[in-house]
């Protein structure tokens, strides 16, 4: 419909026409088998030894990252916790396929980019113990991670809202003609919010560089995607908004690795928006309150358990000759120690200053707000023992 | 008489109109099968069947104009909203069409038989996005009741009033009372009037005044000033809007003094309101100044949630300074 008079190039038809869900069929790309076997057909993306290395390890490290913190939510060291088992080749391949400059936005259940990114162990720790020295002050729930450095935008609670933002954060980085992307996180039941449409409309009319990754996971909380949504999933609604789409096996590294590139490649080349459907599974609960046994079988879950991204891939790399086992293992040991040594180290760090509680609220603190401290420290002198966090130090 | 907590307050109350009225629907995020987050709506959809309990799609605009649109047709919605944070994505809906749905029509059309039911409030490490109270941004929008209870006999009277009531009511129930709180409740079926404050205990040298969770902390201040010999009054307003000016008024002409109470942040919250009132009303009787303690003019934090919180202590301390102006 490239034709100003919008009608010009519509087919006419002189019986009514009723187009019904399942004429589009949109399929999805997979390179490597369930058995981790390479797809006869497939075509491998352009991958190095040394980056297919770099991906395992991340994903390694967050599955190793994801059971030490919900066992310190077990023991209440931590107050909650949300893992990513069994999603862990969408975040980090997706991750893996962008260039440092390229902005994210996450949603919550995206560690594994950011990992890759080369978020320490120690600022993960920072970050869920809240203390003086995590990035964002201490100031939200654990996982509510950010980065500046990383090109990671701080993550906020209410779903969908960075979708729109997305859209005009690439549109910035075209205007200011720079070579980078920015790619957006969110789950399919994040994709039910006003926020989501109204993203994907401005990106694909104002023609914004970025990248919209769809997390399919099959819940949102207890929610199945069937009681979220109709039709053919999300991709379908990226071409409903004019916006390239692909849609992948979002347990398959590879398929992953190269839908991304590709997104990448289009969204610089022609200044659009790409969309991306990652069809995978939650394995792990929602988060540390959640209790998925009374929502879904144990049978469902087994059959996904068979479609482990990370055995998957590791399968591709013993064939290729390129996994030395025993440094594996041991890799994954050195990781489990060192969580645990920065878990131990950043529990023990203080929270921020309470001078801090009234910072960034505004570019400087206004009048009211330095009264609101002033009165506030007065009273927690007068009561040293009931704010143990902040009492005694200035 | 049956021992329950909050949630099963809630739940009692729910199941008790949907038993009384076939009308009644509830419905919202995950609150179908699973019974919603908290639990609130537990079993409902086995007893009631998906067509009257059931999950809708997570788009806050839309359950709230599907509901604003389904109490139009003459059913009685009650609503989730799983966290009050997450209220604003609807909050257009709120404002501008259930709010106004019957004065725009002049009266031919009107939703008033929809509930919101939504958690709020802070003290359970929930931080920026689990933590809000944002009552007053309800209070300020004509056309809508805003109702919040203390305990589990509040809960299930007041929400079967609010489900009942013929205005669109924005129920919110204070979550860190969810299993805290813990009373006897009627089985029965019985409705406590909105509009109403509760006077919590008699007093006769200050008024203190709260609602929801903090009602609670407005009464440990004043078993702290009783040992000072400060003799309090205590009341729960109840109903936000409208709100009970009269018990509010006779109390503060009795003890000459008034505190008011609120987690929200302390400008332009719902203390404000209260106080330009009572002085307007109480001039002549009024002792000291109406003193507000409330949250800090900062989002709600984590790290500094204990020290944000209007306590107890903050109460006390207050109390003194009222007292002895
Ligand atoms: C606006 C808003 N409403 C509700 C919530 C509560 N909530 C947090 S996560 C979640 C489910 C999200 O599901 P999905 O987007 O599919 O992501 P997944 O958890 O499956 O990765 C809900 C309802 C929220 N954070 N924000």
């Amino acid at each position: 419909m490239k034709d100003r008079n919008h009608l010009a190039n519509i087919g006419l038809v002189h019986q009514v026409n009723v187009i019904e869900n399942g004429l589009i069929d949109i399929p999805m790309l997979q390179v490597l088998q369930p058995d981790g076997t390479l797809h006869p057909q497939a075509e491998l993306p352009n991958i190095t030894q040394q980056a297919a290395l770099k991906i395992l390890h991340t994903m390694q490290y967050v599955r190793v990252l994801d059971e030490r913190m919900v066992a310190a939510q077990r023991q209440g060291r931590i107050s909650f916790y949300l893992a990513c088992t069994g999603e862990e080749a969408s975040t980090v391949a997706s991750a893996a396929a962008l260039e440092p400059q390229d902005m994210i936005m996450s949603q919550y259940r995206e560690q594994g980019a950011l990992a890759y990114r080369g978020f320490t162990s120690k600022e993960f720790m920072d970050q869920m113990f809240s203390n003086q020295n995590e990035l964002n002050k201490g100031r939200q729930m654990p996982i509510h991670y950010g980065s500046k450095a990383l090109n990671f935008m701080t993550i906020s609670s209410p779903l969908g809202t960075q979708i729109p933002q997305a859209s005009g954060y690439a549109y910035g980085q075209k205007m200011a003609g720079l070579e980078a992307v920015t790619i957006c996180y969110f789950g399919e039941g994040a994709a039910s919010e006003g926020d989501f449409h109204a993203g994907l409309n401005m990106a694909a009319v104002l023609n914004c560089p970025v990248i919209f990754f769809c997390r399919n996971n099959g819940y949102a909380i207890s929610t199945p995607s069937e009681e979220q949504f109709k039709g053919d999933g999300i991709a379908s609604r990226g071409l409903g908004y004019g916006i390239r789409t692909i849609r992948v096996d979002g347990n398959d590294v590879l398929a992953v690795y190269s839908a991304t590139q590709k997104a990448r490649e289009l969204a610089l080349e022609h200044q659009c928006p790409v969309l991306i459907e990652a069809m995978t599974y939650r394995l792990a609960a929602h988060s540390t309150s959640d209790d998925p046994t009374s929502y879904r079988s144990k049978d469902e879950e087994g059959s996904w358990l068979l479609k482990d991204p990370v055995a998957r891939f590791k399968t591709w790399m013993q064939s290729k000759g390129w996994l030395d086992e025993e440094q594996n293992l041991a890799f994954i040991e050195q990781t489990r120690q060192e969580v645990l040594k920065e878990l131990k180290l950043a529990e023990q760090v203080p929270v921020c200053p309470i001078e801090q509680i009234i910072e960034d609220v505004y570019d400087t603190p206004p009048w009211h707000l330095k009264a609101q401290l002033a009165e506030l420290k007065t009273h927690i002198d007068m009561y040293p023992e009931a704010y143990p966090k902040t009492s005694g130090r200035s | 008489m049956a021992t329950m907590n909050m949630l099963q307050a809630v739940n009692n109350a729910l199941i008790t109109a949907m038993n009384d009225d076939e009308k009644v629907m509830v419905f919202g995020e995950d609150v179908g099968h699973f019974g919603g987050v908290f639990r609130a709506t537990s079993n409902l959809q086995q007893t009631f069947g998906k067509g009257r309990c059931f999950n809708t799609p997570l788009t806050e605009q839309g359950i709230i104009g599907f509901a604003t649109g389904l109490a139009s047709q003459g059913s009685v919605p009650v609503a989730e909203i799983q966290f009050a944070d997450y209220i604003f994505p609807a909050f257009d809906q709120i404002v501008n069409e259930t709010a106004k749905f019957r004065y725009r029509s002049g009266g031919q059309f009107s939703c008033g038989t929809l509930t919101i039911r939504t958690p709020y409030g802070g003290g359970i490490s929930g931080g920026l996005y689990h933590s809000q109270s944002p009552e007053a941004f309800f209070a300020h929008i004509p056309g809508m009741k805003v109702v919040i209870p203390r305990n589990p006999y509040q809960a299930k009277g007041l929400l079967l009033a609010s489900i009942r009531d013929d205005n669109p009511v924005l129920f919110m129930e204070p979550k860190r009372l969810y299993r805290a709180s813990v009373g006897e409740v009627p089985e029965e079926d019985y409705q406590l009037a909105l509009g109403k404050a509760d006077i919590v205990k008699q007093g006769t040298d200050i008024t203190l005044l709260a609602w929801g969770a903090q009602v609670e902390i407005i009464e440990k201040a004043a078993a702290m000033a009783e040992e000072q010999g400060i003799s309090c009054e205590v009341i729960d307003l109840q109903s936000i809007l409208p709100w009970d000016i009269e018990t509010v008024c006779s109390s503060v002409e009795k003890t000459g003094r008034l505190l008011i109470n609120h987690e929200a942040p302390l400008t332009a919250g719902f203390a404000s309101e209260i106080a330009a009132s009572v002085q307007e009303k109480c001039f002549l009787y009024l002792e000291s100044p109406i003193c507000r303690v409330c949250g800090l003019d900062t989002p709600y934090p984590l790290a500094h949630e204990k020290e944000y919180m209007p306590d107890h202590l903050k109460t006390f301390e207050a109390i003194k300074r009222t007292v002895n102006f």
